[in-house]
């Protein structure tokens, strides 16, 4: 399977997937660190992939939405942005509502 | 000229902006994985151009993104962007 396909398949086949620099337990970078911590304050299930671990999806990522940088959040297949974007969208209200629209369970401030 | 320069330059030709200030916050990486000697890795944008006025958060990003495709693919590791349009500036 090319990474593009791997990739393809991961954001299709989970609700929201985090592509980030460590894990969600132990992220190894501020950026991706806001991210985890804006999603479990919410309360969403989801997957983290650890870029660090892959070159490959590292450069994947990146070329696949055509975005510089990580971390990138991914919700029902569709790139959402990265820490700036995800972090005004919950500052202003946007990202609870995204997940409510698209029917993701949220469990804190849902 | 640094890369800050070159930053503030680059974004100043491509969306005219009314206000633009670009912070190398390298030095608050150090240590990190992404950070080099002598620093100009990481930066934090602030732009504020009509040139965003009905685009979504991700356009515009992807607006500065590119303008900046030079130096994402060279030394600059991280770049945090804040782009409103002047209407939105106050808020």
């Amino acid at each position: 399977m090319s990474i593009a396909n791997f990739i393809d398949n991961e954001v299709k086949s989970n609700d929201v997937v985090l592509f980030m620099k460590g894990n969600p337990q132990f992220p190894q970078c501020g950026f991706s660190g806001q991210v985890v911590q804006i999603l479990d304050h919410i309360g969403v299930a989801y997957k983290g992939l650890n870029v660090l671990e892959s070159s490959e999806l590292r450069d994947g990522i990146k070329t696949y939405s055509n975005w510089p940088t990580i971390p990138q959040l991914y919700v029902k297949g569709e790139f959402v942005g990265g820490c700036d974007i995800v972090r005004e969208m919950f500052q202003a209200g946007e990202l609870q509502q995204l997940f409510a629209e698209k029917g993701v369970a949220a469990g804190a401030s849902a | 000229m640094t890369v800050k320069d070159t930053i503030t330059k680059k974004l100043s030709e491509t969306f005219a902006p009314a206000q633009i200030d670009v912070t190398d916050e390298s030095h608050l990486h150090a240590g990190h994985a992404g950070h080099r000697p002598g620093g100009e890795t990481h930066f934090r944008v602030y732009i504020v151009s009509p040139s965003f006025e009905g685009k979504s958060r991700i356009e515009r990003h992807r607006m500065v993104n590119t303008a900046l495709a030079a130096e994402l693919a060279d030394r600059v590791h991280a770049l945090a962007i804040k782009a409103q349009a002047p209407g939105e500036a106050a808020t």
